[in-house]
């Protein structure tokens, strides 16, 4: 029993020292391809009106529960967070190119990055009705 | 020893599904428009820096930090800490102690975060008028105007609360929208009252 203990103590020692990889998390892509990834955040819009935007942005965000954490219009970023059991924040960056406006849109669930399809494709149909635009998912 | 190892691999298997995104997270719910006219009054001015200034000193009157301020897109972030202690759960805790129970953690310290984002609305565009419709106007209104014509300039506010409450073990017990309806007439109270004296200078 005691050389069983031993080894434990032995064992738990070396646990100790192993914390989570930081390269990992900080790398992490969920092993989606960044060109994957970036096409289902990413949406474009008939628009040049980039406070227009930004402002349908973050209205759409309030109407689905979220409440505006940061906002730059310089950047064109928006940072919301949802409390509802779970903690979601999701960041908006809105930037004109050309006669479109581009809006890319990516959130994180609890410590998971939200990388199913799905769930933008909700967030942009929300956006699309508050704009009166359609969003268009090629260039 | 069978059982052991079953419990074992059930163990291992569920380590590996972490719960994923709700598939109602970011869908457009029924209660949206109702919580959307709780949360949202109109104002008659478009001055987003007078708005703005208003809105952080009620902010203030109440204790909060702010934490973000950006006038061009009219969005205001503050944030207090306060106490969460709930006298039923502590009475509950007390009673499990006394019968040799181990008491649960009880409710200690919330955090509570306020967000307000102030938009112009454009009379010319349709949108914004349906949109215009379905909401309540600020009272007392801090304009000259006696009501008899619309004023051209207006804007809506949006409000909302949120909370994380922390109990005595040190985790979340709690994150929430907070949604009463009499917290949001009370806040659009003090924010009128404070842009008319923001406007007279008092």
């Amino acid at each position: 029993m005691t050389k069983y203990a031993g080894i434990i103590l032995v064992c738990l020692c070396f646990l100790g020292g192993c914390a989570a990889s930081a390269r990992q998390a900080i790398m992490d892509t969920n092993s989606e391809s960044q060109v994957q990834l970036r096409q289902i955040q990413t949406r474009y819009f008939d628009s040049t009106d980039k406070k227009k935007t930004m402002e349908n942005v973050m209205a759409t965000l309030q109407d689905l529960g979220f409440i505006i954490d940061k906002a730059s219009f310089d950047i064109g970023s928006v940072t919301a967070t949802k409390l509802k059991g779970y903690n979601l924040r999701m960041t908006v960056n809105v930037m004109p190119r050309g006669q479109r406006m581009v809006v890319r849109a990516n959130a994180q669930y609890n410590i998971q990055i939200v990388t199913d399809p799905i769930p933008y494709q909700q967030f942009f149909d929300a956006l699309s009705k508050s704009m009166f635009l359609q969003a268009h998912i090629d260039e | 020893m069978k059982r052991v190892l079953l419990v074992c691999v059930s163990a291992l298997l569920l380590s590996a599904c972490q719960p994923s995104i709700p598939k109602d997270a970011l869908l457009l719910s029924p209660e949206s428009l109702a919580e959307r006219q709780l949360q949202t009054r109109r104002f008659d001015t478009t001055n987003n820096q007078a708005m703005l200034s208003a809105a952080s000193a009620v902010m203030q009157d109440l204790g909060f930090n702010l934490d973000e301020a950006e006038s061009t897109l009219g969005v205001l972030v503050g944030s207090k800490r306060a106490d969460a202690t709930s006298g039923g759960q502590i009475v509950a805790s007390i009673l499990i102690a006394l019968l040799g129970g181990t008491p649960p953690p009880v409710d200690e310290e919330q955090l509570i975060r306020v967000s307000m984002v102030m938009r112009a609305l454009d009379p010319t565009q349709t949108a914004d008028k349906q949109f215009k419709e379905t909401i309540p106007t600020a009272k007392p209104s801090q304009s000259a105007n006696d009501g008899a014509t619309e004023p051209q300039n207006q804007s809506t506010v949006r409000v909302t609360f949120q909370r994380i409450i922390i109990n005595t073990a040190g985790r979340i017990s709690r994150l929430e929208q907070i949604n009463e309806p009499e917290l949001y007439k009370e806040f659009f109270d003090k924010l009128s009252q404070s842009v008319f004296l923001e406007a007279h200078e008092i």
